[in-house]
Parts: C-alpha cells; sequence; structure tokens
C-alpha cells in the first residue's frame, strides 16, 4: 500500500525506475477511493465518460417527457410551465453535461497516449476539473426541488424571463459558474498538455488531427466560457442585488444579455463540433486504409472556423432588430463558415476515395456523422440567410438543424469514438453485430425524430411550445415514436458496453488495420495504468 | 426475428399515428399574402435546388466510394493524400457560389428594413400573455385593444373537441387594409416576446423598454395566423396573433364601428355599480387576465409564484390592498402592472369578482376608489 501511495505522492510521468516493474499491475487506491482521489489520465477519463452517459439519459429521460407532451395536441401529461422547465433542463444538460463531457472524456484518455506523453500536465488539477462536475449537475437537478421548480427559460437563459424565476434559477447560475470553472481548468491542462509534452519528433503537423481540433477547442474554451460565466453573473445581480444590466428601466437592455451570451454560444457550437470532427478524422482513414486527405488544410480550416466563430453571434439574433449593416455583416460571416466547413468534408470524403473501406462501427456511425453532420450544415446555410432565418427563428426548423448538428453531428461522433477505442481502452472486443444494430436503430429513429421538424418549422410551429394546433399532428407523432425508439435503442448501447467490460473476446493490440497513432502501434491492449513513461521518439 | 417483429410494430404505430391525425399535415411555408413572403419562398426555394445538387454531387462520391472502392470486393487503398489544384477548386468554387447566393438575398435585406413612409402604423405590446394593439397614426388612428386568446379551456384540457382555428383564434383581430404599407412598432411590457405572421412574412422581437419595426404590405384579404415565438414563460403557447386583411372600404367600415364601440364602452367613471353588475363582469376580466396563474378556483399556482385568492388575507383585506396590487403588479413575477391594460371599471370589477368568489366575502370596490389609487 504504501508504494501505492507513495506512487500518487509524485507527479506522474518522469520515468522512475520502479514504475517499469510493476506495470499494469502497479495500481492506484481500491474501491472507490481510487476514483476521488486519481490523478490519472485514463481513470479520469473514465470518468468523463461514465459521467457524460448518466447525463445524456438524464437529458434523455427529459425529451422524452417533452415528447410525451407533444405527442398530441392539448395538454395531457403536464403543466406549460414543467414543460418548460424540461425544455431548459434539456439543453443545458445535454450541452454542459453530456456533449462536453464526453469529448474532454476522450480527450483525456487519448491525448496523452496519442502525443506519446506519460499523463496530462497538471494532474491534480485534472482530478478537480472532473470532480466538479458532479456538483454542477446535482446544483441543477435539484433545481426542479426548489419552490417554483426549475428555470422554465430556455437554455439559453434569455433575460428579463430569468428575473421572474424562484430560487432555481440561482442554482442553475452556480451550476453553469462551476461548470465553466471546470472547463477552463480542463482546457488549461489539455493546451499545456499538448504544447509542452508531446513525443520527440512529434511536430505539431504530425500530430494526430484529433489532438489538433482538441487544442483548438480548449483555445475557444478558454476564451468563451468567462464570457458566459459573465453574462449568468449579470443575471444573478440583476435578480438579487438591484443592478439592471438588462432592464430599461434602469438604463440597461435586455438585448445586451443576447449579445453577450451568443458571443459565448456561437463558438460553443464548434466546442461542441470541432473534437468530433476530431474523431471522425482518425476513424475514416483508419477504415479506409489510406491518410487522410488534405492534413494540413484541415488543421488550417479547423482553425479557421474557430476564429470565424467568434465574429458571427448575432445570427442568433436577426430578429431582434438590428441595423440593416449589421444583419449583412453578420450574415455575410456566417455564409464564410461554409467554405472551410465544406473543405472538411470534400477531404473526408476525399479520404475515402479509392481507399479499402471496410464497414465496421466506428465507420458506420462516422459515415453517419458525415451525411447528416453536413445536412445539418446546408440547413445553417439555410438559417444564415436573414430574411428566411427571420422566416425560421424560434420554430422547429431551427431544433432540427441544431439537433443535426449537435446529435447526428456530435453525439455520433462520441459513439464512433467508442467503438473505435472501446478495444484498447478496455482491451476487449465489442459485439460488432450489436454494435452495427445500435447503428442502425439510432439512424433511424434519429431521422425520424428530426427530418420531420424540419416540416414543422417551415410550417409555423414555433419551438418551445406545449400545445400545437392539430395540423401539426403528424409530424409530431412521428416524432415522438421516433424520440421512444431513440431512447430504447440507447439501452442497448450500455449493454453493448458493459458487456464488452465483462465479456468481451480479447482485443488485440492494434485491431483496425488502418489505425496508424501511437496508441495502436507503440502500446498494448489495455494499455497498463501508467504509459509512455519513456517517451517514444517518433521518427 | 425478434427484430423484425419489433420493426413492423413500429411501422404499424406509425401508420396508425398517421391515420390518427385529424387534419392534413402543414409541411411547406403558408401560401404567402405579401411581396415579402413571396421573396423568402423565392429565396428558400433557389437555396434548396443548389444545395440539393451540391449534396447529391458530394454524397454521390461518398457513396459510389462506399461501392466500388470497397475491400470485401478487394479494392487496394492508393495512398495519395493531397492535391493542391483539387484543394484550391473545392475551396474557391463554394466562396463564388456564395457570393451569387448572398446578391440577391442583400437586395431582399434591405428592402425587408425599409420601414419608411407607410400608411399606416400600429403598436404591437406584448404582454404575459396577450397582445395589445395601438393604432398610433394613419386611417383608424386612436384605436386601441387588448387581443387574447379565445380558445375555451375545455378543448386544450381535453373536454371539448379542438375547434378548427385551435389556439390561433383571438377575441380581437387585428384588421388591416390591403395594399397599404403597414408599420408595426414592437414592445413589451414584461418580458421578451416575438409577433410573428408567416403569411406575411413578418417576424419581430418585442423588447420591453425598446421600441423596434417592421413592415409588411398584405397582397390578399383574409385572416393570417401566427403565435409568440420567443418564450415568454407559462402560457408561451396561448398568445397567438390574428392579423385580419380587408379591402378598403370594409376597412373604413371597421374604424367606423370601432371607434363607436370605443365611445359606448367608456364607462361612465362617477357610476356607481352594484355587486352582482361587477362580478358578473369581473369574471370575464378574470378569464381573460388572471386564470393563467391563479387558476379557475382561485388556488393559485406555485410554479409561478401565484398565490391563492380564494381565502388570501390581501384579496379580502382592506380594499386598497388588492387595488395597488392590480395596479402596480408585483416587482419580478409574472405579476404585471395592469394600470395601462384595464380601465378603472375593469380593476375595479375583477378585484369585486376575486373578493367574491371561491368563498370569499368582502366589500365590493367601485372605480372611483381605483382611480383614487392610481398614481
Amino acid at each position: 500500500m504504501s508504494s501505492v501511495a507513495n506512487d500518487h505522492a509524485h507527479p506522474h510521468g518522469h520515468g522512475h525506475e520502479h514504475h517499469d516493474h510493476h506495470g499494469a499491475h502497479h495500481g492506484p487506491y481500491g474501491g472507490v477511493m481510487r476514483w476521488i482521489t486519481t490523478t490519472n489520465h485514463k481513470d479520469i477519463g473514465t470518468l468523463y465518460l461514465w459521467f457524460s452517459f448518466i447525463m445524456f439519459s438524464v437529458g434523455g429521460l427529459m425529451a422524452v417527457g417533452i415528447r410525451m407532451e407533444l405527442f398530441s395536441p392539448g395538454l395531457q401529461v403536464m403543466d406549460p410551465d414543467f414543460f418548460n422547465q424540461l425544455t431548459t433542463m434539456h439543453g443545458l444538460i445535454m450541452v454542459f453535461g453530456a456533449i462536453m463531457p464526453v469529448f474532454v472524456g476522450f480527450a483525456n484518455w487519448q491525448i496523452p497516449m496519442m502525443i506519446g506523453a506519460p499523463d496530462m500536465a497538471f494532474a491534480r488539477l485534472n482530478n478537480w476539473s472532473f470532480w466538479l462536475l458532479p456538483f454542477a449537475a446535482t446544483l441543477l437537478v435539484l433545481s426542479f426541488f426548489m419552490p417554483g421548480g426549475a428555470p422554465g427559460v430556455g437554455w439559453t437563459l434569455y433575460a428579463p424571463l430569468t428575473v421572474q424565476m424562484g430560487i432555481g434559477m440561482d442554482l442553475t447560475i452556480f451550476a453553469v459558474h462551476i461548470l465553466g470553472m471546470s472547463s477552463i481548468l480542463g482546457s488549461i491542462n489539455i493546451i499545456t498538455t499538448i504544447l509542452n509534452m508531446r513525443a520527440p519528433g512529434m511536430t505539431l503537423m504530425r500530430m494526430p488531427l484529433f489532438v489538433w481540433t482538441w487544442l483548438i477547442t480548449a483555445y475557444l474554451l478558454v476564451a468563451a466560457m468567462p464570457v458566459l460565466a459573465g453574462a449568468v453573473t449579470m443575471t444573478l445581480t440583476d435578480r438579487h442585488f438591484g443592478t439592471t444590466f438588462f432592464n430599461a428601466a434602469g438604463g440597461g437592455d435586455p438585448v445586451l444579455y443576447q449579445h453577450i451570451f451568443w458571443f459565448f454560444g456561437h463558438p460553443e457550437v464548434y466546442i461542441i463540433a470541432l473534437p468530433g470532427f476530431g474523431v471522425i478524422s482518425q476513424v475514416i482513414p483508419a477504415f479506409s486504409r489510406k491518410p487522410l486527405f488534405g492534413y494540413a488544410s484541415m488543421v488550417y480550416a479547423t482553425s479557421a472556423i474557430a476564429i470565424i466563430s467568434f465574429i458571427v453571434w448575432a445570427h442568433h439574433m436577426y430578429t431582434v432588430g438590428m441595423p440593416v449593416t449589421g444583419q449583412l455583416f453578420f450574415m455575410y460571416a456566417t455564409m464564410i463558415i461554409a467554405v472551410p466547413t465544406g473543405v472538411k468534408v470534400f477531404n473526408w470524403v476525399a479520404t475515402m476515395w479509392k481507399g479499402s473501406l471496410t464497414f465496421e462501427t466506428p465507420m458506420l456511425f462516422a459515415l453517419g456523422f458525415l451525411f447528416m453532420f453536413t445536412l445539418g450544415g446546408f440547413t445553417g446555410l439555410v438559417l444564415a440567410v436573414v430574411p428566411i432565418d427571420i422566416q425560421m427563428h424560434d420554430t422547429y426548423y431551427v431544433v432540427a438543424h441544431f439537433h443535426y448538428v449537435m446529435v447526428a453531428g456530435a453525439l455520433f461522433a462520441a459513439f464512433a469514438g467508442v467503438y473505435f477505442w472501446l478495444p484498447k481502452w478496455t482491451g476487449r472486443m465489442y459485439n460488432e453485430r450489436l454494435g452495427q444494430i445500435h447503428f442502425w436503430l439510432t439512424l433511424i429513429f434519429f431521422n425520424m425524430i428530426f427530418f420531420v421538424q424540419h416540416f414543422l418549422g417551415m410550417a409555423g410551429m414555433p419551438r418551445r411550445i406545449p400545445d400545437y394546433h392539430p395540423m401539426f399532428e403528424l409530424w409530431n407523432k412521428i416524432s415522438s415514436l421516433g424520440a421512444f425508439g431513440m431512447g430504447l435503442a440507447q439501452i442497448l448501447f450500455l449493454y453493448i458496453v458493459v458487456k464488452t467490460i465483462r465479456s468481451g473476446e480479447p482485443a488485440p493490440q492494434r485491431p483496425w488495420e488502418g489505425a496508424d497513432s501511437l496508441e495502436w502501434t507503440h502500446l498494448p491492449t489495455p494499455p497498463p495504468y501508467h504509459t509512455f513513461e519513456t517517451q517514444p521518439v517518433i521518427k | 426475428m425478434k427484430g423484425s417483429k419489433l420493426v413492423s410494430l413500429f411501422v404499424g404505430l406509425t401508420a396508425a399515428a398517421a391515420s390518427g391525425a385529424a387534419h392534413a399535415a402543414a409541411w411547406y411555408f403558408q401560401t404567402p399574402a405579401s411581396k415579402m413572403a413571396q421573396d423568402i419562398d423565392w429565396l428558400h426555394q433557389v437555396l434548396m435546388w443548389i444545395i440539393l445538387v451540391i449534396f447529391v454531387g458530394v454524397f454521390g462520391f461518398m457513396f459510389y466510394a462506399c461501392y466500388a472502392h470497397r475491400k470485401s470486393i478487394g479494392h487496394k487503398a492508393e495512398q495519395f493524400h493531397e492535391n493542391t489544384t483539387v484543394e484550391i477548386l473545392w475551396t474557391v468554387i463554394p466562396a463564388l457560389i456564395l457570393i451569387v447566393i448572398a446578391w440577391p438575398v442583400t437586395k431582399v435585406v434591405i428592402a425587408q428594413k425599409d420601414t419608411s413612409a407607410p400608411d399606416l402604423t400600429i403598436k404591437v405590446t406584448g404582454y404575459q400573455w396577450k397582445w395589445g394593439y395601438d393604432y398610433l397614426r394613419g386611417e383608424g388612428e386612436g384605436i386601441s385593444f387588448v387581443s387574447t386568446l379565445s380558445t375555451p379551456r375545455e378543448q386544450i384540457e381535453g373536454r371539448a373537441p379542438k375547434g378548427e382555428h385551435y389556439l390561433l383564434e383571438v377575441d380581437n383581430e387585428m384588421v388591416v387594409p390591403i395594399g397599404k404599407k403597414v408599420r408595426i412598432i414592437t414592445t413589451a411590457a414584461d418580458v421578451i416576446h416575438a409577433w410573428w405572421i408567416p403569411a406575411l412574412g413578418a417576424k419581430q422581437d418585442a423588447i420591453p423598454g425598446f421600441l423596434r419595426d417592421i413592415w409588411f404590405r398584405a397582397e390578399q384579404t383574409g385572416t393570417f395566423r401566427g403565435q409568440c415565438t420567443e418564450l415568454c414563460g407559462k402560457e408561451h403557447g396561448y398568445m397567438p396573433i390574428v392579423v385580419r386583411v380587408v379591402s378598403g372600404e370594409d376597412y373604413a367600415k371597421w374604424v367606423g364601428e370601432q371607434k363607436k364601440a370605443m365611445a359606448a364602452a367608456a364607462d361612465d367613471p362617477g357610476k356607481t355599480w352594484e355587486l352582482r353588475e361587477l362580478v358578473a363582469r369581473g369574471e370575464r376580466i378574470y378569464a381573460a387576465n388572471c386564470v393563467a396563474c391563479h387558476q379557475a378556483a382561485g388556488q393559485g399556482l406555485a410554479a409561478m409564484k401565484a398565490p391563492a385568492l380564494a381565502g388570501s388575507k390581501v384579496v379580502i383585506g382592506a380594499e386598497q390592498g388588492p387595488i395597488d396590487t392590480v395596479l402596480n403588479g408585483r416587482p419580478n413575477t409574472a405579476m404585471q402592472a395592469f394600470d395601462k391594460q384595464l380601465s378603472d371599471t375593469d380593476i375595479a370589477a375583477v378585484i369585486t369578482y376575486t373578493r367574491n368568489s371561491w368563498g370569499n366575502k368582502a366589500s365590493d370596490v367601485q372605480p372611483a376608489e381605483v382611480k383614487a389609487r392610481r398614481k
């Protein structure tokens, strides 16, 4: 035990002699203390991944609640106020609790292994970045049990509606503070790790693209999260301390909140999307048995997207009544984003071109991502056009659009990544047949839920309403049935993962023929608890 | 096989759902009733064709590769990974396409923002959860009314069959003449709302403390329906917008009727009302303004921080208590100031109603008492 404790008292990764003897058996504390005290990037990665799955389930249950109410016109299941609480919390939990942490989980597991580093740069900070999250999630869920319930204001938390809410609003604000803190600490860690801890010979332009996308994402997080913290803090002081940032009666402006929020909110879209792009850029070459096409242009395109994402925020606000020059500026800037995004899609397709393709589950999810994320990108282009957006703004068309980006984009990328790296992480293969069934169910149900919502939005159904005219009934019914199916399909995913961990076939060091980053070429499967204590030299 | 059974069950359910829907499913823009809505429709169609072509092109390559470059048919991977010419082309060509799209769009944007020289100016005020209309300038100047959802609660709660315009019908429709440029000035009393008529291609947020404007020119008569599109609290789904476009003559007639009705509705401020009259009038006011939060039996709603009125000490206490609350509202709650929305008589009536319903018993409140408490 003393040697274990001793191990934890030292920063990892300086190649202590004795580590080599212990190898995989040289482990952490046993039991729950292992997870609370761990500073190991693999353990923390695992924690992030399970945490995000739990949040994904909670947020998913809320979505099922929403779709139950929307199954038929009229009020059947819940009152409108609770409906608003569900839409708000579904959004916050999915964005901050599920999608962002899942990619931090990937970052923790993969970045050190992909750049040949022994661990993350700040191992204890890493532990804290994670353990902030459960507290934030608890605050969010607790808000439902406060007088007045959770805030029913939408995940965007627009002022001045927020001022009318009960104490649940304050819990949500504090939760956002804590989540932001966690993200910033995690990002600092990722940036430092990537810039300082690469193995000799691993130049920036040799890094796997997943590492590149995370480097860029981490900078976005560091720049954007404090802005969100500022916006919600101003809301807090407007609520309790007599300030009037967002109240015209005191010289403030409700629209100011929207500007601040979306200055965070648009980069946030890419914070969610870019790591997914990274995963896809690992998976497609692996199953095409061919190097990524246009590596350098991928790096530049990703950087361009990140930079432009800071000057397009007001395209979420075309209907607030901007001057015509403002509308035109934000429209042109938004349309420009289509160029680097197009470059990425073309590169992925060109990577597949004349490859030697196989279609295991990770590749299926990657293709699903490619196809439907592009669809979401195209509806984004439609929404970039001011006059059309004015017609579609705050309708179900927007709901469909961003779910194509966030679910078919980020979630599909996450599934692709999980199936891709699960053999490496656990040392066992998942059941290929079940994985493929999971893919097809998810694909079909996803499109059932969201494709028809384009129709709803065009026909005039506003978002965030619990009740609607019967002309919208058919699409809502299909959408709701899809949602129930989508929920059930994820139980299959949980079963696949648990079964893999418990009783999957042992996986070889490199189960994917075309995978060529360091974790496949230099490390056994599963990798020992500490890896790359002596850094490899990349030639 | 289990899977196929599940699939057929699902298809069956979906088909049942489809046939169960009473109304034809709407899936595209409503028929445009203004040039602006037409332009939006046209832009959307052009854009969809461009997108379709690109989509088929790109994914044609992808699916062809999936088919022809499979390992299972023995395709060997080539190892190329860059091609400068191709990469420049697929950067420049999309940029050019975007410029081609941006040109006509810019013209529409500029036209859409041009609210100058209107024939008629109407101020629209969003309240939680109804719309106020004030005809500010042009024919009908001075007309002013509040427009509230007229769908009965029984339909919403499933105790009565849903009507033809379920949730898209109001007590007082906004009426405008055909072919005239109507400028809409939006604002709000409490939180942000958004005024939207899809068929006219007009949507504008209504922001408390600020004025914003848009315009439309209706090109056909008829009744056009929309809904609030900015989440504004509990009853956000229940504040529709209805615009009735009529001919010039019909509009003049409507203006005349409105003016007469407004004159007739102006109550004699000195009149002393019977308790019974006030309660009857108050019940209507309550149903239109208060029931969403304070509920039909006056039991209140914790989620909205709306206290029970039945048995409330404030309601049945000294008269200035409820009068001040209704006139000035309660800060930071959905209880808004009704001083500008309701007349002295209406406020007296609704307070008298709450003081004499659900087991409450207290003296009536007369309009003169309300007037005396106005600031």
